[in-house]
């Protein structure tokens, strides 16, 4: 069974429960791939049943080949988060998923009250590329499989997600 | 059916030939020097994004760090492997173990009797020719490349292992 090989620090981007919480969800995810799309509001669902019993980190996996505008989208998603944007930037881009051009991720953070004129720029020059290259790094370590992996408390999870599996997948291990 | 008699760790790689296009092919011995990674899959055109090959595409230049040389293997033929491959751009060999069906993967112990197709095998050889790891993931699972960069990182610290076989 593959393990999660990175643990959860504070470069990572956390939301709900801190890292001592009950579980601890882990997706490796490209913003361009319909799976992650549809396992956005799965996440989403989960988070509001458990609250601080779940701590999320999304971790980045673009599939550059198949998905062009993935990794762009995945660096935007870095940039606005050295802005303290990132999850307002993570939602944008995947419920915007069919639009994920230059053009489309400056009107973003536009939308989201970002120095336009600094995230274009950073944009451009690859600002976030090491980071997101350590992300997809330590998903390839760790046995991430395509896109969306899911570990939860260190384990990959090759079960369902879909239809609200993932949340009583979560559920039983609270048990 | 699950086959048996895997090939494991310690023993030679047996050789092959295998069309890598319909006017091409390629021999395992010819990739000799370097470490080598057989990905047996049971057929081109499983589903997007949780598709191996297409995941090992992205790893590539991971494992070419390693100097090593990556080749996916099934039971389809080169003209479906050739259609697959371009669809997604891939940017590796698929040889066809197309006729006599299977043989290849018969020799390395990973072909499904029943089914038709081998097994979702890997195999990690080293520059000796020496299988280094080998794994069968339960068919419908993608094993990923966790697996195959612990191999190669194995490889790099130890380049030779006795040969058991």
């Amino acid at each position: 069974m593959s393990q999660l090989k990175k643990p959860i620090s504070k470069d990572d981007h956390l939301q709900g429960g801190d890292v001592d919480a009950k579980l601890i969800l882990v997706e490796y995810g490209d913003y361009q791939c319909p799976f992650c799309g549809r396992a956005y509001p799965q996440v989403k669902e989960a988070q509001d049943e458990l609250g601080t019993d779940l701590c999320f980190v999304f971790r980045n996996f673009p599939l550059s080949t198949l998905h062009p505008d993935a990794e762009n989208a995945a660096e935007a998603a870095e940039i606005a988060g050295a802005f303290g944007k990132f999850w307002e930037m993570h939602d944008m881009l995947f419920e915007n998923q069919q639009a994920l051009d230059t053009n489309s991720l400056v009107q973003y953070a536009l939308a989201l009250g970002l120095d336009t004129e600094k995230f274009a720029e950073e944009l451009s020059r690859q600002a976030k590329y090491e980071r997101v290259h350590q992300d997809f790094m330590s998903g390839m370590t760790s046995g991430v499989n395509g896109t969306p992996t899911f570990f939860i408390n260190g384990k990959r999870y090759d079960g369902e997600w879909e239809h609200g599996a993932l949340l009583r997948a979560l559920r039983s291990m609270l048990e | 059916m699950s086959s048996s008699n895997v090939l494991q760790p310690g023993q030679l790689a047996p050789d092959f030939t295998l069309h890598s296009t319909a006017d091409q092919n390629l021999s395992l011995s010819e990739l000799k020097g370097n470490p080598v990674i057989l990905a047996f899959y049971p057929a081109d055109w499983s589903p997007v994004c949780g598709d191996q090959m297409a995941l090992y595409n992205e790893c590539l230049s991971e494992f070419h760090h390693y100097g090593a040389t990556l080749v996916g293997i099934s039971v389809d033929g080169v003209w479906c492997h050739t259609a697959f491959s371009h669809d997604r751009s891939l940017r590796f060999p698929l040889l066809a173990d197309f006729e006599p069906k299977g043989a290849v993967a018969r020799k390395y112990g990973v072909y499904r009797e029943g089914d038709g197709v081998t097994e979702r095998a890997l195999f990690v050889i080293d520059a000796e020719g020496v299988i280094r790891y080998s794994y069968v993931s339960p068919i419908g699972i993608n094993p990923g490349a966790d697996g195959i960069i612990e191999a190669l990182e194995q490889i790099k610290k130890e380049p030779s292992e006795h040969v058991t076989a």
